[in-house]
């Protein structure tokens, strides 16, 4: 069946199954940003914006998605340029895999929260794992951008 | 899991009939555990753009529809207000927001997990829950029946009632299914107390509850009396997660807390 | 005072990976991958009596099936560790015997994965289910052999024996423990286990395979060591070593976990018989079950002690479960000793040894820490115990104890990782520093033992001292190529492994250094076993130490190299002539770097300038670390909040502050994951029960808030610009220094990992019905 999705601003129509996921989906097109990281939505890697929403691509069923926008890192460079740019200074980008599904999750968090405090950038990005990098330096990083007007 | 085909109901009537007529048709809530489930569904009925996803309010009651998300439930001011927010607490407390803004609450009500740490909140609150076909029936009673196969959840009802609340779960990380959670409130009826993923699913400490709610002015001793209570009554399993007797010994630690709390 | 070296600089690749572009291994699978799916077994111990796979081969869209009948009997071992490996050769890509849950069953490749799954179901299997060993206490001499093949062995003596369930065994001693001890005032005698951990690095394992069109066999993997990839798959598959390359593209995280091979063979052997390419991506399920984890250890520990605080002699026994095969069996048995008990070097006599048995679990691997995590939390936990029993403050016992700058151990020299060690005094140790300037950050003088909160709570420090390695001396090889290209820019090229820990930037930031060149004219290709130079790769806390200096000698190298053509250019003598990192220069004759390049390439005195260097440890020097946890305690509930946790780190010289934080600071929290929130558990029929994210648990960023991490003034003249390795050293602390810290809050003596709510709980309870 034909899903359309408004990728990163460009309207994009899908032959898809109807059991088959966002994530699938994206990843088969090109767009190697969404990765899967467990398969049980436990991990987060596999976070995209739907409609500015962090959600876990792994499970949204890619026919929901029609008539909706999904945004991926490939769709806000520049955003995405300046999170990386604190995660360089931490040294909390690490192995990087989680990072894309970090960085649209901080942007969503930014735009949907006011002056978080520490407890609610947590809360926000707890279901955003890391093995790497013990949270703290994104933590610092996460801080320092949203400082930035 | 598999889905042979999907279809975007146009209305709950058509959802409904749907469902009556397929064996292997199934409403798809949020989806986000579909999935891990190990069957094959037929025609996989989609419940969204019906404006089930809504919550709104009259003066007496907040109404959720089915659809609404996890995280549209833990935002909505008036939970966040009514049961000192233990509604909004609960919901908040389920995993991260990239599920949260998938799962919904109808898919939580209609799932009765014993994991669950939204529906101890509902349950001690007396929650409504309304069918399409069925009409409204108390959470408490839908609980306590085995599952409802073909019919559609629609709303959810909040009573307003001036309260105190507490909730606390239990888990080892924080995005980890609760070893035990636990609601108390205190309306103008009297104290409430729920225990759930027991790892059961939630239910009333009724023995607890009849003892406090029969002290005029229940002070430590009461809710200590209380908390030992509740803990012997409540039927506790082993999991991987815990064992009964730690079950147990937290339900005791709760409800004296949830009391304590509830009273202040 | 140095120019790019102890200097912050964001990574060379984060920003680019960050924004999207392609990099692991999975996105540069060619496009036409046949999938490759992989039936795996049901049983924790089963002989295959037949597989019929007429069906999944006719099924469309399927291009190879493969079972043990299509494989030649060739043991070997998946261990990506130093030719010839101290591991059993006791493995099989394919064997008529299953031995865990999850082992290799048969293979499919097909067109895609809905085909793949498909064909999976139609293979047909008659197991004959055997009776599995379960329990590691119980596997030595069991009746039951999991390992009766005539055709495995070992390469060197490392204890093997198989017939009793034995994979390794070890025992080493220095003096007589059992006199010693009688001569102390006080002996303590405690038993520890520690869990199997799972490592859960972010990205599952993947490879992929083509053939060229120099018709050779090209293997991109997820690993840590591509050029032990290599040669065992030529070794297993028979098959040239001149005709595989293997390339190890980007890693999401390994941590040990990608130390064995894990899917190249299969891919290997699909592209080898289709002639098509081929991938394989783990399932997380297939990797908690199908890949390895932490050792599961007991440790029996004696020690023995006088009144005056003097710690004499150490006696430790060790059963450790490698389960199913036993690839790091031997190396990680002996860190457990070699990687602890040396920080108490003024001990009369020391013993320790043991037994490596399988067992029918999921076999157990490499994993950060390698043993000494599992060691230190027997020994700083015994270490406390005892200094109760003593009545001896814990931070004077082990000032007075531990080992300090430039003095030795007698275990440096008799244990290395897999044979014998090398001596070595610590030419730099801050030990010392790192244990007083914890005491002050974590303010224990005002906190130890515990303090009441107002809300009935319990707040409490604990610490415990640790070390590591840097390589393993006279095995571990890293070498490096750096070329000069026009424009005055440089290539280096090394074998060393990039796994996220940092190390391309790293090895730039040393290069640019000793070039006097900035980093970004410094551009890095890594672990290409055609384009690099050799490197062991990413473990045993190689890189800094190692492939860094290999990378220093190599820049030393070239920037020779540039003042001698530079001073032909100019025509002066090479002793007058210096290079700035600019330019070349000599009493005012100048040529930049720039326009001797082009001069190299094109104009005259043409030739390509190449250094190559390779270096090998002659010595390990630890990086040391003093951890230190303040946790408050609901005594209610038993959950334990850790407030603060203080690492103070001497790793020498920070080669990149930052990444040598983030270092410490990820690997501190993996410590307290298999400190407090992680364990492997299986179900009685042997099955994981926690082999997903759901069951398995890391900890989130709710359940670390606060972490100190601090440098000492340290410098290590045998390393790169005086620096030590820093990746596994921040893992070892958290399990003794919590467990310690609880005991200290209300007298819970945990002995067993991981450190759950529900034992703090139950401990709290059992004493109160005591009193």
């Amino acid at each position: 069946m034909k899903t359309k999705i408004n990728v990163n601003g460009t309207l994009k129509t899908f032959e898809v199954k109807p059991d088959e996921y966002l994530l699938d989906t994206l990843r088969n097109s090109g767009c190697v940003s969404v990765r899967r990281g467990c398969d049980t939505t436990s991990c987060g890697v596999c976070t995209i914006l739907l409609d500015g929403k962090p959600i876990a691509s792994c499970s949204y069923l890619s026919c929901r998605a029609d008539g909706h926008n999904v945004t991926t890192v490939e769709g806000i460079p520049k955003e995405v340029a300046l999170i990386a740019d604190f995660f360089g200074h931490e040294g909390a980008d690490q192995c990087g895999y989680c990072n894309p599904s970090m960085a649209l999750t901080i942007y969503a968090m930014k735009k949907e929260l006011k002056n978080p405090s520490d407890d609610e950038i947590r809360a926000y990005l707890v279901g955003n794992l890391c093995r790497c990098s013990g949270y703290v330096a994104q933590h610092r990083a996460i801080r320092a951008y949203l400082e930035v007007e | 899991m598999k889905i042979d085909s999907y279809l975007k109901a146009k209305s709950v009537e058509e959802a409904y009939k749907v469902l009556k007529e397929n064996k292997d048709a199934a409403v798809i809530a949020g989806g986000a555990w579909l999935k891990l489930m190990p069957k094959t569904i037929g025609t996989a009925i989609d419940l969204k753009g019906l404006g089930l996803d809504e919550i709104t309010e009259t003066d007496n009651e907040i109404v959720i529809g089915c659809m609404a998300t996890l995280r549209q439930v833990e935002k909505y001011e008036a939970l966040q207000e009514q049961y000192d927010g233990i509604i909004s607490k609960s919901a908040s407390s389920i995993m991260g927001v990239t599920v949260r803004n998938i799962a919904t609450i109808g898919g939580t009500v209609a799932g009765k997990y014993g994991f669950s740490d939204l529906l101890p909140t509902l349950m001690v609150v007396d929650a409504e829950l309304e069918f399409y076909k069925r009409g409204r029936v108390k959470l408490s009673e839908f609980m306590n029946e085995k599952g409802f196969a073909d019919d559609i959840l629609t709303h959810i009802y909040i009573k307003k009632v001036k309260s105190r609340g507490w909730f606390e779960t239990m888990k080892n990380t924080a995005i980890d299914f609760p070893i035990i959670n636990s609601a108390v409130i205190k309306s103008p009826e009297g104290y409430c107390i729920v225990i759930g993923a027991r790892p059961y699913k939630a239910a009333y400490a009724i023995k607890s509850m009849e003892f406090i709610n029969a002290c005029k002015n229940p002070g430590t001793d009461e809710i200590a009396q209380a908390a030992d209570i509740a803990a012997d009554e409540m039927k506790f399993g082993k999991n991987q997660r815990g064992s009964a007797e730690y079950r147990k010994e937290l339900c005791r630690t709760f409800v004296k807390r949830g009391l304590t709390e509830v009273i202040s | 005072m140095m120019k790019y070296v102890n200097k912050i600089r964001p990574s060379v690749d984060g920003k680019g990976l960050m924004m999207g572009k392609p990099g692991y291994t999975d996105d540069l699978a060619d496009v036409n991958s046949l999938v490759v799916r992989v039936l795996r077994s049901p049983h924790p111990y089963a002989k295959i009596l037949k597989i019929d796979k007429e069906k999944a081969e006719k099924l469309d869209g399927v291009e190879c099936v493969l079972t043990h009948e299509d494989f030649k009997r060739i043991p070997m071992t998946r261990a990506g560790q130093g030719y010839p490996e101290p591991s059993p050769y006791d493995k099989f890509i394919l064997d008529d015997h299953v031995r865990h849950i999850g082992d290799e069953v048969a293979a499919v490749a097909a067109a895609d994965k809905e085909t793949a799954d498909k064909a999976l179901s139609l293979l047909e299997v008659d197991y004959e289910v055997l009776e599995p060993v379960l329990d590691f206490e119980k596997a030595y001499e069991n009746k039951i052999i999991i390992h009766p093949e005539p055709e495995i062995h070992e390469k060197f003596p490392i204890g093997f024996e198989p017939k009793k369930n034995v994979a390794a065994a070890y025992m080493m001693n220095v003096g007589d423990v059992s006199k010693t001890l009688l001569e102390c005032d006080v002996v303590i005698e405690e038993s520890f286990y520690t869990q199997a951990q799972a490592h859960v690095m972010m990205e599952p394992h993947t490879a992929n395979a083509r053939i060229d069109y120099q018709r050779r066999l090209v293997i991109y993997s997820s690993t840590q060591t591509p050029f032990h990839v290599r040669r065992i798959l030529s070794q297993a598959l028979e098959y040239p070593l001149s005709k595989i390359r293997v390339i190890k593209p980007r890693i999401g995280g390994g941590f040990g976990g990608k130390q064995c091979l894990h899917g190249e063979f299969l891919v290997a052997a699909v592209t080898l018989r289709t002639g098509k390419p081929s991938k394989i991506v783990y399932t997380r399920k297939e990797v908690f079950e199908s890949t390895f984890s932490r050792h599961p250890m007991r440790f029996d520990i004696k020690l023995g002690a006088m009144k005056d605080g003097t710690l004499k002699g150490i006696d430790v026994n060790v059963i450790s479960d490698t389960g199913a095969y036993g690839e790091h069996a031997l190396t990680v048995f002996m860190v457990a000793g070699s990687k602890v008990f040396p920080l108490y070097n003024k001990v009369d006599s020391v013993r320790f040894g043991g037994k490596v048995v399988y067992t029918n679990h999921t076999p157990a691997g490499a994993f950060r820490g390698y043993g000494a995590i599992q060691g230190n939390y027997a020994m700083e936990s015994a270490v406390d115990i005892l200094c109760e029993k003593l009545g001896v403050d814990p931070i004077e016992f082990r000032n007075k104890n531990m080992i300090k700058e430039g003095e030795t151990s007698p275990i440096f020299a008799i244990m290395g990782e897999g044979t014998a060690g090398t001596a070595m005094n610590m030419e730099s140790c801050k030990l010392e520093y790192c244990v007083q300037r914890g005491t002050e950050l974590i303010g224990w003088k005002d906190k130890y033992p515990k303090k009441v909160t107002a809300d009935g709570k319990i707040r409490s420090v604990g610490m415990a001292i640790a070390m590591q390695g840097s390589g393993i001396p006279y095995i571990d090889m890293g070498s490096a190529m750096i070329k000069l290209n026009d424009d005055g820019f440089f290539n280096l090229m090394v074998g060393a492994t990039e796994i996220g820990q940092g190390s391309d930037t790293i090895l730039g930031q040393i290069a640019a250094e000793s070039l006097g060149v900035d980093p970004d004219k410094v551009i890095i290709y890594s672990s290409d076993s055609d384009l690099t130079p050799f490197d062991t790769g990413a473990y045993a806390s190689s890189t800094t130490y190692v492939s860094g200096n290999a990378v220093k000698r190599t820049a030393d190298k070239m920037r020779d190299m540039i003042i001698e053509e530079g001073a032909k250019a100019l025509g002066t003598p090479v002793s007058e002539t210096d290079f700035d990192g600019n330019s070349i220069e000599s009493n005012g004759k100048k040529i930049t770097l720039s326009e001797l390049s082009n001069r190299l390439y094109y104009s005259e005195d043409q030739k390509q300038l190449v250094a190559v260097e390779s270096y090998v440890g002659t010595k390990s020097p630890p990086p040391f670390m003093a951890g230190f946890v303040e946790l408050e305690v609901d005594p209610g509930t038993g959950k334990i909040e850790l407030i603060d946790y203080v690492a103070v780190v001497d790793c020498g010289t920070t080669i990149n502050p930052a990444l040598a934080r983030v270092q410490v600071e990820g690997g501190l929290v993996q410590g307290i994951g298999m400190a407090m929130y992680e364990d492997v558990v299986y179900s009685s029929g042997g099955g994981l029960i926690t082999n997903n994210m759901m069951n398995y648990r890391i900890p989130t960023r709710k359940e670390i808030t606060n972490m100190h991490v601090e440098f000492a003034d340290s410098y290590e003249p045998s390393g790169p610009y005086g620096a030590k390795s820093v990746g596994e050293i921040g893992i070892d602390t958290p399990p003794a220094a919590i467990a310690n810290a609880l005991y200290n809050a209300v007298g819970v003596r945990i002995q067993e990992l991981p450190i759950t709510p529900e034992k703090v709980l139950m401990g709290i309870l059992k004493q109160k019905d005591k009193e």
